[in-house]
């Protein structure tokens, strides 16, 4: 492996830059108006959401995603964030960020996807699933009256993406699917000024509405959090079924996909099933699809169990490459070799990382291995 | 050495342990405590009264105010009501009344009720601004006819939302929730005034699922009818030692169609079931609603998938909330 300092040195001054514009932004913020979820039944404020159908009494059915919650007049859906109002069914959260931020696009992770590139994340309070292992319970377990948001349309979202020299904007931190309607408008606006979307999800939707944002996200990323329905009934108070289903309409719409598998010591590191999830990646959605495993730390209410051993992010590293699965990286783990993109070709180090840094990027523009000219699967342009 | 006697201590640590169990305070006189010797639970009192009503089917104050008297002279068998109340709270507490109004006008925890339980506080020395009507937020209580009072030296009304919820998060079997800052912070005591209808997720809505209303996730937890979810929820320390008594709204009961109000299934009891069990008086509403439906046809809420299974959950070995075995409670009617 080779070292370049004097890339190092620059990609380091770039970060830099990145901190202080990621802090101007978090001041500007500061500045917009703040709308107080006091007057939400204020038509004005109010959008009405998509994927709903309407039922006898003032009841609705929610077909955003595969919970299907029905929901009675003046109650909200599992998510929080969705409410019946009088038989219609609104979103409370469009437009109403309640975190932005710049963060390289390796933090989502992904890493096959502009690397080196900015993203202006932002999210919304609100979750349709409930992990008890979840790093931004404060915002994702909260409602909209419970936590500060922001008005920030989509069309200043863009221009916001835009101006700061951001490729992408990131649906993250919480789970986007609740947030859809706005998702899909500031991924619309994205485009107007050539930036690209990505969505961070639990990919637990339902399959119209995810196809829906195939049209205007450029890349996904689905937490897999395991590979049992027990432990998604147990820890993340969902299905397994849907979010596999998910995975699979990404592949069929050609959306490039990276998968993330946070690694629980005791829950979801049994060999077995590692080894049966990499032979069903494999299967259904081809050896270019990147697994990332990340190390897991106590948070929320998951408190009771150690971070997870390098040790065990090696070996489901390992069971991944065995099964066939091209790329295959350590999360959570700064410093680690398997932090880098190997060439599948030579096994030369094509992206060499360093936490969310790139230390070196040898894959040319049209996505070939500088090395060996092999063709690396993902959006390098 | 202590003089009291090993028989004495265990039995007097029974009954003191049995009082905190139902969040009553150990050493009031009355009757409710010999119930509790004889049958081995406290009693619940269904009190009605079908001249509460003007001609133009409004409530009269006066005549709430006296059905809840008679209910609590009986729940302690004292002669008068203020005597029950002063048994329950003290000069310096800070009263928490804990209404539901999730429902809108029509059904939700009725004004005048609480205007009742008001004139029973401050019989028994609770000052007027240690006294705080509270629920979810101010928009829930103003849409019933609440007016938002925040004045450090009046009776105040006003909603979580204004208050807050803690920073710390309380856990309980499945759930882990951040509680209102009214009750964990604001609050010694708590009067739970819940009101009795049908809800279309987990079969109906009284005691135990009331305090939905002091967390900050409830939308996090209807799956499975809302089993062991409102069990556990009723499990968290700061509301099982602060409810004192429950005095459960059952003046206009809804027997389909809720959590919000649909008239056409809405019916006069004219009643209230006032006790410290929330497991009895949800058992007991659960009764009430049931033998409703079949007199107006309609199908067992375990028929339609809406058993209230929670109530026996709360009952269970687990949580031991109070008794879910309707020919035991010990019931008074009048």
């Amino acid at each position: 492996m080779k070292f370049n300092p004097e890339q190092t040195r620059r990609q380091f001054i770039k970060n830099t830059a990145q901190v202080f514009c990621t802090g101007s932004i978090l001041l500007s913020l500061k500045n917009i108006e703040s709308k107080s979820i006091k007057d939400k039944f204020d038509a004005s404020n109010l959008i009405e959401a998509r994927y709903y159908e309407k039922l006898p009494n003032r009841k609705i059915k929610c077909v955003l995603c595969p919970r299907e919650c029905i929901i009675d007049d003046q109650e909200t859906g599992y998510c929080g964030v969705r409410e019946n109002y009088g038989g219609t069914y609104y979103t409370l959260v469009y437009g109403k960020p309640c975190s932005a931020h710049v963060d390289p696009i390796e933090k989502k992770p992904l890493f096959h996807f502009l690397p080196g590139s900015t993203a202006f994340s932002i999210a919304t309070v609100g979750c349709n699933v409930l992990c008890k292992f979840c790093q931004n319970w404060q915002i994702s377990q909260a409602r909209p009256d419970q936590v500060e948001s922001h008005d920030f349309p989509p069309k200043a979202i863009a221009n916001y993406a835009y101006k700061n020299d951001c490729q992408s904007i990131a649906y993250t931190y919480t789970e986007p699917v609740i947030f859809t309607e706005y998702m899909y408008d500031c991924a619309e606006a994205g485009k107007s000024v050539n930036v690209k979307s990505v969505m961070i999800s639990n990919g637990y939707i339902k399959a119209q509405p995810m196809k829906d944002l195939c049209k205007v996200l450029d890349a996904v990323k689905v937490d897999l959090k395991a590979f049992t329905e027990k432990f998604y009934k147990e820890m993340v108070a969902g299905q397994l079924q849907p979010v596999l289903d998910t995975l699979v309409l990404l592949r069929q719409e050609e959306m490039w996909t990276e998968i993330v598998y946070l690694v629980i010591p005791t829950l979801n590191d049994d060999t077995k099933e590692l080894q049966q999830m990499c032979k069903w990646i494999v299967r259904e959605l081809g050896p270019d699809v990147p697994i990332h495993f990340s190390r897991f730390y106590p948070q929320y209410r998951l408190k009771n169990l150690p971070p997870t051993p390098v040790t065990t992010l090696v070996k489901a590293r390992k069971i991944a490459l065995d099964s066939g699965i091209h790329f295959a990286y350590i999360g959570n783990v700064p410093g680690h070799e398997g932090e880098s993109t190997f060439c599948p070709g030579c096994n030369n180090i094509v992206v060499h990382r360093m936490g969310y840094q790139i230390v070196r990027n040898d894959i040319k523009k049209n996505g070939q291995c500088q090395h060996c000219g092999h063709k690396i699967a993902g959006i390098w342009n | 050495m202590c003089s009291i006697k090993r028989r004495e201590f265990i039995q007097t640590g029974i009954k003191a342990g049995a009082a905190f169990y139902f969040g009553t305070i150990p050493g009031c006189k009355g009757g409710a405590k010999e119930h509790f010797n004889k049958n081995n639970h406290y009693p619940i009192v269904i009190a009605q009264n079908s001249v509460i009503r003007d001609k133009n089917e409004n409530l009269i104050g006066k005549q709430v105010n006296n059905l809840l008297d008679r209910a609590m002279e009986n729940l302690f068998q004292v002669n008068k009501a203020e005597q029950a109340w002063q048994c329950l709270f003290k000069e310096n507490d800070v009263v928490g009344i804990k209404v539901n109004c999730l429902g809108g006008k029509g059904i939700s925890t009725h004004i005048e009720l609480v205007e009742a339980i008001i004139e029973g506080l401050k019989s028994a020395g609770v000052l007027e601004r240690n006294i705080i009507v509270w629920d979810r937020a101010n928009r829930d209580l103003e849409k019933v006819g609440y007016r938002i009072i925040t004045d450090r030296n009046k009776i105040k009304y006003y909603g979580t939302d204004v208050a807050g919820y803690t920073y710390d998060i309380y856990e309980y079997g499945e759930v882990g929730s951040h509680l209102s800052n009214i009750l964990v912070k604001q609050c010694t005591a708590i009067v739970n005034v819940p009101i009795l209808k049908d809800h279309g997720i987990v079969g109906i809505t009284n005691a135990l699922k009331n305090f939905f209303g002091a967390i900050h996730n409830p939308n996090k937890y209807h799956d499975f009818n809302g089993d062991p979810y409102i069990a556990d929820v009723n499990m968290l320390s700061e509301i099982r030692s602060k409810v004192r008594i429950i005095i459960s709204d059952a003046l206009t009961i809804q027997y389909d169609g809720g959590p919000p109000f649909m008239p056409q299934w809405a019916w006069h009891y004219n009643g209230l079931l006032v006790g410290f069990d929330p497991v009895a008086i949800d058992t007991i509403g659960w009764d009430i609603i049931e033998q409703q439906r079949k007199e107006n046809r309609l199908q067992t809420l375990k028929q339609v998938g809406r058993e209230p299974t929670y109530i026996a959950t709360a009952a269970d070995e687990k949580h031991r909330l109070g008794f879910n075995d309707l020919s035991k409670i010990n019931v008074i009617r009048i």
